[in-house]
């Protein structure tokens, strides 16, 4: 066997699965989304109804809103647990990291526990304070689950940051929130791109929280499902589908032509 | 500017006893060098002068009339250079050097005619707009000694400057980090572990052991004088002579030696280039091992005396 045959012979599980799995479930998709009687003008369809569009809008703003909180909160939770010791760090780490082992409608179920109708916060100002169902219920479930992802990925930048840099910026004059500025944030500029792309792309394709939460409000992965089972729209569905994931896929191509490395897509 | 330490000394949370109170005083302009084998405390003293360490309670630093004890780093105003130079990775050379005097809110034309000043001095200009990643081992040595004294620092501290080069570049870099240094005609102390570096750059060494300055003098001083078993081992590497002393004489296995002044010891340490071999010594020893090393020979000789 010569060595070109070999490699070739190795790539052959790639190459079926990149048939199987990708491109044939993804042509069909794409066929299936020109099946109906309007035939492709069904993706003008879905700019023209203010249903679908503002689905899509609103969807991209909370997964964006999602992104950009999950990195604010992790980076300074992550950047103290990488750079403090303390009795029950262990713990406090194993607690924020949790939401990871939750499928998505339990987690959907906790924000019902929290802010629904007989939840926590309504039991302690009755008649008041109902926010599950809304758009921050759905905000606060997303950034529950994208939390652990962020964190997790800022601690291990962290860890790796090389202090002397900090330490050469300090002995230059800069003050602790200069050095966050234009040493540590650059530092971890990278991951944070990554992580925040991840959290995006996971928050664009929930599913089970919003199935639990949103009652009052729509998100595409929502329509897509009622599109699909309930109007048995398989055209529209399809669509939408793609319309998703060309989304979804554009943003995360800004983020990786922004920070220069490898950007992994997530979803869930 | 002059440093000035007192009592300085530091225990880590843990217990260990990096630094044992200390006294060191460098002059205006002077260069002195902190030498000492590795966990001998040298860069934990570095650290404390630029602030980057906290020391016991007890300790003093004085820069010029300056009580500088309390002050965090970032006002200390002392310039360094990192073992790794610590370059920012995201900045052009002319952004490393020139972070300093934009922190210090210089205005831009201030800014830019110091950064081409201190280009020149380090020979740097043609690389002044390339990134980091793109410089050599040297090349980035020099930024980080540019950037470090951009600012106008009152002090300049060096931590371990050469050791990231290889052995045939740390001689030229050596020499020429001595020229330099004494053309900023600043106050300045560097952290090595090796006494050629030393000798070569610093005006004055101060050889540490154990968390402690075990003699501190000028490069001549420490050859000739040292004043323990420590110093003449680690500065410019004695032979040692174990044997018994009457006073006036040593007394070896091949024979006697006679001691300069009286002492008590048994433990005598000589420089080679003090031994002379003649026949009608008051020593003999048995030849082991010749070694050439270009300027001369290295023999080896074990002191007993079998033949006579």
């Amino acid at each position: 066997m010569t060595n070109r045959s070999f490699v070739l012979l190795c790539l052959t599980p790639l190459l079926i699965f990149s048939i199987v799995f990708l491109a044939l479930p993804l042509m069909r998709l794409f066929l299936a989304s020109g099946e109906s009687e309007i035939g492709w003008s069904i993706y003008l369809e879905i700019l023209r109804k203010p249903r679908y569009l503002n689905t899509l809008v609103l969807t991209v703003l909370v997964s964006l809103a999602t992104t950009f909180a999950a990195l604010a909160v992790s980076t300074i939770a992550g950047m103290f647990l990488s750079r403090n010791q303390f009795k029950g760090r262990g713990i406090l780490l194993s607690i924020m990291t949790l939401p990871l082992a939750f499928p998505g409608v339990v987690i959907g179920f906790l924000i019902i526990l929290l802010g629904g109708r007989q939840g926590l916060i309504n039991q302690i100002t009755p008649g008041h304070v109902v926010f599950a169902y809304s758009v921050i219920g759905l905000f606060l479930g997303y950034l529950y689950f994208s939390i652990p992802r962020v964190l997790l990925t800022v601690m291990a930048a962290a860890e790796k940051l090389d202090t002397s840099l900090e330490e050469a910026a300090r002995t230059m004059g800069a003050s602790p929130f200069r050095v966050v500025v234009d040493v540590i944030l650059p530092g971890l500029m990278p991951s944070l791109i990554a992580a925040g792309a991840i959290a995006f792309a996971t928050a664009m394709g929930a599913f089970g929280t919003a199935f639990t939460l949103a009652t009052n409000i729509d998100v595409i992965p929502m329509v897509i499902y009622t599109e699909f089972t309930l109007s048995a729209n398989i055209a529209m569905a399809a669509a939408l589908s793609i319309v998703l994931g060309i989304v979804t896929w554009a943003l995360l191509l800004i983020a990786r032509s922004l920070s220069g490395t490898t950007v992994a897509v997530g979803g869930g | 500017m002059t440093l000035r330490l007192t009592n300085t000394s530091k225990t880590f949370p843990d217990g260990t006893k990096a630094l044992l109170p200390t006294e060191l005083t460098v002059k205006t302009g002077e260069i002195v060098s902190l030498l000492g084998p590795s966990g001998c405390g040298k860069t934990t003293l570095l650290r404390i002068i630029a602030g980057l360490e906290t020391s016991n309670a007890g300790s003093e630093i004085w820069f010029d009339d300056d009580n500088v004890t309390t002050l965090p780093v970032e006002r200390r105003k002392v310039g360094m250079v990192f073992q790794s130079y610590a370059l920012f990775p995201n900045m052009s050379v002319r952004a490393n050097i020139g972070y300093g005097l934009k922190i210090q809110k210089l205005s831009k034309l201030e800014i830019d005619s110091r950064i081409t000043e201190v280009l020149e001095m380090c020979q740097l200009q043609d690389f002044s707009a390339r990134a980091v990643s793109q410089l050599s081992g040297g090349q980035r040595q020099r930024v980080a000694l540019a950037r470090a004294i951009a600012p106008r620092p009152r002090l300049l501290l060096l931590d371990e400057p050469l050791s990231a080069l290889d052995a045939a570049m740390r001689k030229d870099l050596r020499d020429e980090l001595a020229v330099l240094l004494r053309e900023f005609e600043i106050t300045a102390i560097f952290v090595t572990h090796d006494q050629n570096e030393a000798m070569a750059i610093a005006d004055r060494v101060a050889v540490m052991s154990d968390g402690h300055i075990v003699q501190i003098g000028t490069p001549e001083e420490l050859y000739r004088n040292p004043n323990s078993a420590f110093v003449a081992g680690f500065v410019g590497n004695a032979m040692h002579l174990d044997g018994k002393s009457t006073g006036n004489e040593l007394i070896l296995e091949g024979g006697s030696l006679k001691l300069p002044s009286k002492g008590a010891g048994h433990n005598v340490y000589v420089r080679a280039e003090d031994v002379h071999i003649d026949d009608n010594g008051s020593l003999c020893g048995q030849v082991e091992t010749i070694t050439f090393l270009g300027t001369h020979y290295r023999v080896g000789s074990r002191v007993s005396c079998p033949i006579c």
